[in-house]
């Protein structure tokens, strides 16, 4: 998915690390890598690790950090738009005209704003202020932190063959993070394949309402 | 009884250990392996950070003989969300949501060591020095 960028910006002192928010492991992200034989490192990250340090709620989430390791713009929707969710066909998958010039649009500003960054560095407006990136990045409530403790107890239960222990743990952590689509789908996925993207998860979808899956993001 | 002691980001750890409602009574050795925890004049200190202990609160944090700490009393008082089943003896302690709201408002990038497909770790620090675009998928 970001090979292209990839491949544009490597010799920038640029890097794309993506990581797969996947308790399912190897197993379920390996495919994926596989077929798409990025260049790029992508890392597993079975316990979600790295959404709970972020304060990822969703895929594609993303970060960017510069060469000292400080965040220049914190955790934001990584180029993706809502408009699946008006102008896809649910059950061929099909998005419209419309939809797929929604989804260029922002894409491309979004990969513009990285490329942008990665010439000018600092001077990029988009590498934000340090006091716009602290404003930004709100991080964990202590509800949050209780939600990531259900989950990591319910994921480890999980991969020793105690399923049906987890799912009490699953069903806490989706309601102690409401907002974790992470949560709630990683975790509908494990109660059953295929739930992650089935009807409970369209009507959590249509339940938003004039809310964003993709909150939009300010460049 | 056999424990299994999730602390944080650290892999696992079986310790023997005798639970009690919502504490958890471990030896001091098992404390360091599972936790990096370690008893000293000064408190109790992991990573170059130490906290005394509450003072008049000891008998909550340390017993005399034999010697043994209440791991599940420190992490209430650093206000860590704590977690355990007992039909299968697994404790969770993460952080803080304070220390992950500060880590945050540092600026500075939290470190992490994932593995690739192929099993080799990777950690963000790896990378210092290049621009990093860190960026979730999954399969679901």
């Amino acid at each position: 998915m970001w090979q292209g960028l990839y491949d544009e910006l490597k010799d920038r002192s640029f890097v794309v690390l993506a990581v797969a928010l996947d308790s399912g492991g190897v197993a379920s992200a390996g495919q994926w890598i596989l077929a798409a034989k990025p260049t790029y490192p992508c890392l597993i990250d079975e316990r979600h690790v790295v959404a709970e340090l972020y304060s990822m709620v969703n895929v594609p989430s993303a970060v960017w950090i510069d060469e000292a390791g400080r965040i220049v713009r914190p955790t934001e929707v990584a180029g993706a738009s809502d408009a699946f969710r008006t102008q896809m066909d649910r059950k061929t998958k099909q998005v419209s005209a419309e939809g797929i010039a929604d989804r260029q649009r922002t894409r491309t500003a979004y990969l513009n704003a990285l490329r942008d960054w990665t010439a000018k560095g600092a001077e990029s407006p988009f590498a934000v202020s340090r006091d716009e990136v602290r404003r930004r990045s709100s991080g964990p409530s202590d509800e949050h932190v209780f939600a990531a403790a259900h989950f990591r107890l319910g994921e480890y239960l999980y991969t020793q063959g105690h399923r049906e222990a987890a799912l009490p743990y699953f069903s806490e952590a989706r309601r102690l993070h409401p907002a974790s689509w992470s949560y709630r789908r990683q975790t509908w996925e494990l109660e059953e394949p295929g739930k992650a993207g089935g009807p409970d998860f369209w009507s959590a979808v249509d339940a938003l309402g004039d809310r964003s899956y993709y909150p939009p993001v300010t460049l | 009884m056999s424990v299994t002691i999730l602390y944080k980001e650290q892999p696992p750890f079986p310790v023997m250990a005798t639970p009690d409602g919502d504490d958890l009574w471990l030896t001091l050795d098992d404390l360091r392996s599972a936790t990096g925890w370690e008893i000293r004049p000064e408190g109790v200190c992991r990573e170059g950070q130490c906290v005394p202990i509450p003072e008049g609160r000891e008998r909550e944090f340390v017993r005399e003989s034999p010697p043994r700490f209440n791991l599940a009393a420190l992490a209430r008082w650093l206000e860590q969300p704590v977690l355990h089943d007992d039909v299968h003896g697994v404790w969770f302690f993460g952080e803080a949501a304070r220390v992950r709201r500060e880590t945050l408002r540092s600026l500075q990038a939290p470190d992490f060591r994932l593995p690739d497909l192929e099993g080799r770790m990777h950690s963000l620090a790896n990378y210092r020095g290049k621009k990093i675009f860190l960026v979730s998928w999954a399969s679901w």
